[in-house]
């Protein structure tokens, strides 16, 4: 499809910037995904103070939906694909590959309520606030593979190791997390747990030494 | 208006966030967990204070009008 | 069972004590005998206008905290005309302190004057529930008898608030308010740190009021007698009577209902003087046996070693145990009871029981008093409940108490020559989230 176009006019480069501004969302969603899972398992950037992770979360998630919305606009202006404004939050209301954008539409919707409800957080229940951000884990994978079939940008060349890239770090990344969690002590055992560790240790070591050991965290997960 | 800094301890995690963003009024313990001066906040350190209460992931360090 | 309870009365007053318990010994008092000696239950037939004689009767809560009575019904009544809410009452009869077997015993031989105060409390606030909550593994039969008393009251017909039997798991944190409330709304019996307070927000978000049953026990008597006769007994600023779990180094623990004020060697009979006293239970305070001699059972008085009255518990440690390794069984005990949901608490309080068994016995590590004391300060005021305040306050006091003890350790000797355990610790620690529930 694309190989038909012949010249350079408003409408294409339009399209070209929908499509790259579609990749770079995509790169910055995988990193705020990442930096999410980080800053629930209280890991570190090496070379930065703590409070940088949860900012460069927070801050990259807004950079993230403003080129969502670049992306959007002009897939929506340009005249090459009719892509209605509806749309954009409506799945399936496009004529043109109504699925695949569709999943885009999807992934919105979720950023958006993630964004907003994150925005204010203070004011609502911890709970609510949770459920919905957890609702992110599904956003990323349909951001995915709206980029892999809404255009076949990503099936070639240098964009396909950036499509795999991306798959890749976010699987680890909550592997690695749900492996976490299930190694988390639940509530009810904290105490007990540590009460024997640090016997053991009182009376395994030598006297001089403190009685000290590694904090027990209390995560709420 | 006097504000004070609090902290919800079961909420709190230990992150520590809040502890690098305002040094003069948090310390961290032992174990990571904040120390909160409970004085109330000096204008100057108004800002430090909105910012560390931004920053803390679990929403567990308040800003509080007494 | 607990051993002969009496009343103590204060001198000049001779017969007014003992109020709540019965004044013959053990038994129990059914319907007929609590109406014969009581009198029927004084409905005000208004919200609010018993509150007026609780401020003049100067009625604060018999719980532990101390906390005036009149002030937490205003609380209660104005939440629930603010908020259009209506209140639930609640009788807190947990007892989760182990030591303590006051409430216990109250349930059993008086029943009806804490079901008394049940009603008028929900008249006070216009509350259209109340709840009964107990520890059923103190005394097997308590519910039984509870229900017997409900069931002698439904017969006449004499309740107008409709009374919930409620069940505590056996944890030392059940008690808590918020973990109570928690409990209750289907939770586990752990604390909840949320702005507002309880009578605020409490149960299923109604304005609550949880009030301990010896208190409601002694609003349904001041309802009756009125504030004069209330302050007939005790001092000007503590005015009333209050139940006491006394457990001397010789006998088993007995309970007594005495004027507050009374002074300590009346209530703990003679002591030695190189003993030591543990006054307000394993959130209390150990005292030295000879200053605590001095000393009268009331919050004033007891301030001079630190100490306050709390939910009554006196215990005198007998001369041949050491105090170091009760301490140390105890705050091991409290330790497991953490919640562990506050990050202070829970690595605190462990590492000091730790600390603590390393000083109870020989020679023990040049840093382990060292800790105990930075621990103790940092596990202070820094949790969702007063739990590790309660164990820190216990552990310092007896650092200072024992201090002669911990030098002898030091050198590796021990003056105590009976090792059998002496304060009572339940067996058994929580393992999964269903034992808190």
């Amino acid at each position: 499809m694309l190989e038909n176009v012949s010249g350079i006019n408003s409408s294409t480069a339009l399209w070209y910037a929908s499509r790259a501004t579609g990749v770079v969302a995509l790169l910055l969603m995988t990193a705020v995904v990442l930096l999410g899972i980080l800053v629930t398992r209280q890991g570190r950037l090496p070379g930065l103070p703590r409070f940088a992770v949860t900012g460069l979360h927070r801050n990259l998630s807004l950079v993230a939906v403003v080129f969502i919305g670049l992306h959007v606009l002009t897939a929506v202006t340009d005249s090459y694909v009719n892509i209605p404004l509806t749309a954009v939050v409506v799945p399936l209301a496009s004529p043109y590959e109504p699925i695949w954008v569709g999943l885009g539409a999807v992934s919105l919707d979720i950023t958006v309520a993630v964004v907003v409800t994150s925005l204010l957080r203070r004011h609502l229940s911890r709970r609510v606030w949770r459920a919905v951000h957890l609702l992110a884990y599904l956003s990323w994978p349909v951001a995915w593979l709206h980029s892999i079939t809404a255009s076949h940008d990503l099936l070639h060349g240098w964009m396909f190791v950036i499509g795999v890239g991306c798959a890749l770090l976010v699987v680890v990344a909550v592997g690695w997390r749900l492996a976490a969690a299930a190694r988390d002590v639940p509530r009810a055992q904290r105490v007990s747990l540590l009460m024997s560790a640090v016997h053991d240790r009182t009376s395994q070591r030598h006297k001089s030494a403190p009685v000290a050991g590694a904090p027990e965290r209390t995560s709420r997960r | 208006m006097a504000e004070r800094l609090t902290v919800n301890p079961i909420e709190c995690e230990g992150h520590g966030a809040c502890a690098e963003l305002l040094p003069e009024l948090i310390s961290l313990d032992e174990w990571g967990y904040p120390i909160i001066d409970d004085h109330p906040v000096p204008p100057f350190l108004e800002r430090d204070a909105r910012a560390a209460v931004s920053a803390c992931p679990t929403l567990a360090l308040r800003l509080q009008r007494q | 069972m607990t051993a002969a309870t009496t009343g103590m009365p204060a001198e000049g007053t001779a017969t007014e004590l003992p109020r709540l318990l019965p004044v013959s010994g053990q038994r129990q008092e059914d319907w007929r005998a609590h109406v014969a000696r009581h009198g029927r239950l004084p409905y005000r037939d208004a919200p609010g206008r018993l509150i007026t004689d609780m401020r003049q009767a100067g009625l604060t809560g018999r719980g532990g905290a101390a906390f005036p009575v009149h002030r937490k019904l205003t609380a209660v009544l104005d939440a629930a005309n603010e908020r259009r809410r209506t209140p639930v009452v609640i009788a807190n009869g947990a007892e989760s302190e182990p030591a303590s077997d006051k409430d216990a015993t109250l349930l059993w031989l008086a029943p009806h004057l804490v079901l008394d105060g049940l009603q008028l409390a929900a008249e006070a606030t216009g509350a259209d529930q109340a709840i009964l909550y107990t520890h059923a593994q103190r005394r097997e039969d308590v519910g039984k008898r509870l229900r017997q008393a409900m069931a002698e009251r439904a017969a006449v017909g004499i309740d107008r608030v409709p009374v919930e039997l409620a069940e505590s798991p056996a944890r030392f944190l059940s008690g808590q308010e918020t973990a109570l409330i928690n409990h209750l709304g289907g939770g586990p019996a752990i604390p909840t740190f949320m702005p507002p307070r309880v009578t605020e927000r409490g149960l299923g978000g109604a304005p609550t009021l949880v009030q301990n049953v010896e208190t409601l026990a002694q609003l349904a008597l001041v309802a009756r007698h009125g504030p004069h006769w209330f302050r007939q007994v005790g001092t000007k600023t503590e005015p009333g009577s209050m139940l006491c779990t006394i457990r001397r180094a010789d006998g088993s623990p007995r309970i007594a209902e005495v004027p507050m004020g009374i002074p300590l060697r009346d209530v703990l009979g003679p002591v030695s003087h190189d003993g030591a006293v543990l006054i307000g239970g394993y959130h209390g305070t150990w005292a030295p046996a000879g200053e605590a001699a001095q000393l009268t059972l009331d919050n004033q008085s007891l301030s001079a070693v630190g100490a306050r009255v709390g939910a009554g518990v006196l215990i005198t440690l007998p001369a041949d145990r050491c105090g170091l390794a009760e301490t140390a069984r105890t705050v091991r005990y409290l330790a497991l009871e953490s919640a562990g949901q506050c990050g202070p608490c829970l690595n605190g309080l462990p590492r000091i029981a730790a600390a603590l068994a390393e000083l109870a016995g020989p020679r023990p590590g040049r840093h382990a008093r060292a800790d105990v004391e930075r621990w103790s300060g940092l596990v202070t005021g820094r949790g969702a409940c007063h739990h590790p305040d309660g164990t820190a306050r216990f552990v310092r006091s007896a650092l200072i108490t024992f201090a002669p003890e911990l030098d002898r350790h030091a050198r590796g000797r021990c003056a105590a020559t009976n090792s059998k355990p002496f304060l009572p610790i339940p067996r058994g620690s929580a393992r999964t989230e269903e034992d808190w529930l």
